[in-house]
């Protein structure tokens, strides 16, 4: 192939993009987390008004696209008089976009409680955050790792788009490189090929950690 | 900075003629990947060893790289294949595509959660593979999984903004273009927003009612 070494020299470039991926994914998935964990317990809160704002912003984030959400704080943030770096809007703007998914999951986790935990708690004198604190959200937590890692795999490959609002990233450096090489289908094929490298590990480690706490999470027998 | 409204009711008959593209976008690749998620799923429970890894490794290969690079990939190298394809059908395709691996997954929990016993009655009764398969296991299969499909077909048409990218006139790139004549951002922006959120919101209400009807049968 004549080709190889004329794409494998731009191999730094498509690297570097990789890392700047890495980067955006770590520093959304930051601002993911934190948001995911406050709307999440908030959805499922005694406070009805609480309640009430957590479910609208879920359901405004999840019912439109990321894209848009992307563009939206890239466009308009700037109009409003509010500077951000490409870097910050896509933190933000995917973080937005993913927390309303972590907090779903967030939800279920401690829905998922068994109400006996809630109930036992109360049967020790345990006051309601107290329970919540020290026996609900530990055992929740556990069963949100794994979503939280399929939702992270879906954020890494979600921040292919910040390549359209103008950072570096490895979508951005594949589309740089063509420029150079004149070879679209090679290129594109490197760049999933990249995407794959760092999906896939992070996917497998989420499978292993699903089956770890399945087996954590099998039903206590209970004596008669 | 203000919205202005008068602007917003403007343009609006400009952004739905791109929603008509989206919708049709949507749907096509919809039926694409009903259509090709059944041939993967059918190959991770295929005889041959040849037939189950092909479709195990294209769909890890499909989940774990990102839609928007494999639009790329099958708009910039396709006509390089010689294979030319206008930009709504390799649009069409790319989306079909990624999501086929996603509904694959869905088919296979369906068939998955069909009671062993069936398979083995359809043997008994010396029903052929292919009969087994179309009479037998995907009529149980299919039906507890509609609600999960609908998720995917509304995530689906979440991910349709991506389309802009290989130039097909749908809702987002309606809205470019606008901000490109008139540079105001804010009123394109938040009626595409909007529509997005008033159709997928709907929709999923739809799926919603339609999971607890499944549930109660």
């Amino acid at each position: 192939m004549t080709s190889a070494p004329t794409l494998l020299s731009f191999l730094p470039v498509l690297l570097r993009g990789a890392a700047v991926t890495l980067e955006v994914t770590a520093a959304s998935a930051c601002v993911a987390f934190l948001l995911a964990m406050l709307v999440g317990t908030a959805r499922v809160s005694r406070v009805a008004p609480l309640r009430a704002i957590a479910t609208a912003y879920v359901e405004i984030l999840r019912g439109t696209s990321a894209l848009i959400q992307l563009y939206y704080l890239f466009f308009i943030l700037p109009v409003l008089g509010i500077e951000t770096t490409p870097m910050e809007a896509a933190a933000l703007g995917l973080g937005l976009t993913f927390s309303a998914y972590g907090a779903e999951v967030v939800r279920a986790g401690i829905l998922g409680v068994d109400r006996g935990q809630w109930d036992a708690a109360r049967a020790l004198g345990m006051p309601h955050s107290l329970a919540f604190r020290r026996i609900i959200a530990p055992q929740a937590f556990a069963t949100m790792l794994a979503p939280f890692g399929n939702l992270l795999v879906e954020l890494l490959k979600s921040t292919s788009l910040v390549s359209l609002i103008t950072l570096t990233d490895l979508t951005f450096s594949g589309a740089q490189v063509i420029t150079s090489t004149g070879k679209p289908g090679q290129t594109w094929g490197a760049v999933l090929l990249l995407y794959f490298l760092m999906c896939f590990p992070l996917a497998q480690a989420v499978r292993s950690l699903e089956k770890r706490f399945t087996v954590y999470r099998e039903p206590v027998r209970r004596p008669a | 900075m203000t919205f202005d409204t008068h602007l917003a009711v403007q343009i609006l008959p400009f952004l739905l003629r791109g929603l008509v593209v989206t919708i049709e976008a949507t749907l096509a690749g919809f039926v694409f990947a009903l259509a090709g998620g059944l041939v993967l799923a059918l190959g991770y429970r295929a005889k041959s060893l040849p037939a189950r890894t092909v479709s195990r490794s294209l769909v890890e290969f499909l989940r774990n790289t990102p839609l928007l690079v494999q639009l790329y990939f099958l708009f910039y190298g396709l006509p390089l294949l010689g294979i030319r394809f206008s930009a709504m059908i390799t649009g069409v395709l790319g989306l079909g595509i990624y999501y086929s691996a996603y509904i694959a997954e869905v088919y296979r929990g369906g068939v998955d959660a069909v009671p062993r016993g069936q398979w083995e009655a359809a043997q008994a009764l010396r029903l052929s593979h292919g009969q087994t398969w179309w009479r037998i296991i995907l009529p149980q299969a299919i039906p507890p999984v509609i609600p999960v499909l609908g998720n995917y077909l509304i995530g689906m048409f979440k991910e349709t903004p991506l389309l802009a990218m290989i130039t097909i006139p749908e809702l987002l790139s309606a809205a470019r273009q606008i901000t490109g004549m008139t540079y105001r951002y804010t009123e394109p922006y938040t009626m595409v927003a909007l529509i997005f959120l008033a159709i997928s919101y709907s929709t999923s209400l739809l799926f919603r009612r339609l999971e607890r009807n499944v549930g109660t049968s």
